[in-house]
């Protein structure tokens, strides 16, 4: 059991489409779903892990049907993005917990705290542990049943960069043992260091898929606009122009700053101090004025 | 009962999750705290007038099964299954391979015996305190506490799966319609889980100790249509119940 296959599926409620005919296969190793907020990476993943019926379309694992069939837990384990767990239990009573709704014995309880390194915090109550603790346990509690598929809802959201790595170092040894790992972000880097493969969602529809650098070169081979001022900003436009990473520029007079359109991301950012400095010009800002993730992903739907 | 088919009704985890997320609640002060009351009410007017059965049937009939069991069944009910649904943190019990009919009968089954525990026991303990089960009014009124808890269990359970105003809904249901409506208008006793398990009370007292606006045959066959209609449709709930997510 390791293939989740979701086949034009749609997904809305009342009049809002969250997700918009939307096919995709997920196999073994590990996959990103990535996209921004409000995307619809919850709600396919909740249609992944049998916890919403999709309104049109199949959702499936391994050709049986995920929504409505209990016995597919056997095989899914699911990190859920809330944070709600039993938190009156300790760590080690809620894994156990979880180990024998699956008709397993403590000693799986165990094998899994230690697995997400969490043995020595497994008697204090979940109230008093820190996000990042809490999202160990909420691993353990997903792993007990040592399962083929893993699906997690933004994991990283609020762990700190240790915490993170460690989370990273555990997905990947999940892949590389053959398990199907699909985690949602709507933040690249997170993919990119992670997942070897990336599905993108935007606005509810399958903007891309595919290998990570295919995708990263869609993003940054977009027109960036950046906001520039200097010392000298009409020399230093006449000096960028004559560039071919450059497509076009306005001078805002009103701003007092330069408005430049870049076609190539990696020439532009190595030519812009270059140029400066070659025509004895002081940068005093550059800032990029689209690098909301909106409008990246929506460069990608277009594309 | 085969062990097979106690399984499929009762999950020994999933009880012990609902009893210590019921009892570990703030909610559960309530739990202790009206058993007692009855309780000190009972020792306080035995030691004052005496036994008296009339004073008793007005302590069990009008505090006890009119205020107390269902104040405690809504926080039984109400509390065994809705806040988990409201965080989400059901998602633990529903992505497991257990068939959803059993989690709600476990829930059910530890509401009621909660609810049991907490108001037909005190409801005895007091009725014996009034006047030593004299016309077996004690009793009596403990076994149509018991029905009613059963009831009641399954109805609040049920609004724990439907809104998330659960508590305050139940707490309209328990005081405004069966203590004010049902002292009030005629017609509203007999939609009334109360009165329902008076018949039962009705029958097991001495004759003409304790009364009932319903027969038996119609209160104990709708206790037991309420009960098993609202457990099916809490099942239906939570077999179709889905998670949104935040977006």
């Amino acid at each position: 059991m390791t293939e989740i296959r979701i086949d034009r599926v749609s997904r809305w409620f009342g009049n809002v489409v969250a997700v918009n005919d939307v096919s995709m296969a997920i196999g073994p190793g590990v996959t990103g779903l990535l996209g921004p907020n409000g995307a619809g990476k919850s709600t396919l993943i909740n249609m992944m892990g049998g916890f919403l019926a999709p309104s049109s379309g199949t959702v499936t694992l391994d050709s049986t049907t995920i929504w409505g069939n209990q016995e597919i837990y056997r095989h899914i384990g699911i990190v859920p993005e809330r944070e709600a767990m039993y938190d009156f239990l300790t760590g080690l009573e809620f894994v156990r917990a979880n180990a024998e709704l699956h008709g397993l014995p403590a000693s799986a309880a165990r094998r899994a705290l230690a697995t997400v390194e969490m043995e020595y915090a497994q008697d204090r109550r979940i109230s008093t542990y820190s996000k990042g603790m809490r999202q160990r346990v909420k691993m353990a509690s997903a792993l007990v049943h040592d399962p083929s598929v893993l699906l997690l809802d933004e994991p990283f959201n609020g762990m700190d960069p240790r915490q993170r790595m460690q989370l990273m170092d555990l997905l990947r040894q999940m892949g590389s043992e053959g398990r199907t790992v699909l985690f949602s972000s709507h933040i690249l880097e997170e993919v990119e260091q992670l997942a070897a493969h990336i599905e993108v969602v935007v606005a509810g529809r399958h903007a891309a898929s595919g290998d990570f650098r295919r995708i990263r070169r869609l993003m940054t081979d977009r027109p960036h606009r950046y906001l520039v001022r200097s010392s000298d900003d009409r020399a230093l436009a006449a000096a960028l122009i004559a560039d071919p990473s450059t497509a076009g520029i306005e001078v805002d007079v009103a701003e007092g700053a330069l408005r430049v359109q870049a076609v190539d991301f990696g020439r532009f950012t190595a030519l812009l101090p270059a140029v400066a400095r070659a025509h004895g010009i002081r940068l005093l800002t550059v800032s990029p004025s689209d690098e909301s993730l909106e409008s990246v992903f929506s460069y990608l739907v277009a594309a | 009962m085969s062990r097979q088919l106690t399984k499929r009704i009762y999950h020994p985890t999933v009880a012990r999750l609902t009893r210590r997320g019921l009892l570990g609640r703030r909610r559960a002060a309530v739990l202790f705290a009206l058993p007692a009351l009855l309780l000190l009410i009972a020792a306080a007017i035995r030691l004052l007038t005496g036994p008296d059965d009339e004073t008793a049937t007005n302590v069990l009939g009008g505090f006890a099964l009119a205020t107390m069991v269902p104040l405690i069944g809504v926080i039984a009910g109400t509390g065994a299954m809705g806040p988990e649904i409201d965080d989400g943190s059901v998602v633990y019990l529903l992505a497991k391979p257990v068939p959803r009919p059993t989690i709600v009968l476990t829930k059910l089954i530890v509401a009621t015996g909660v609810t049991v525990a907490f108001s037909a026991v005190p409801t005895l303990l007091a009725g014996l305190l009034l006047n030593g089960n004299s016309q077996r009014i004690a009793v009596a009124y403990a076994v149509a506490a018991t029905a009613a808890s059963v009831a009641y269990s399954a109805l609040f359970l049920l609004l724990g799966t439907v809104t998330r105003h659960a508590v305050v809904a139940g707490l309209v249901y328990a005081l405004v319609w069966e203590s004010l409506f049902g002292s009030l208008i005629p017609g509203a006793r007999t939609l009334s889980v109360q009165q329902w398990a008076l018949s039962l009370a009705e029958r097991i007292g001495a004759p003409g100790a304790i009364s009932s606006d319903v027969g038996l045959p119609l209160g104990v066959g709708l206790l037991a249509a309420v009960t098993v209609v609202a457990a099916w449709y809490a099942g239906e709930r939570l077999r179709k119940l889905t998670l949104a997510g935040e977006e």
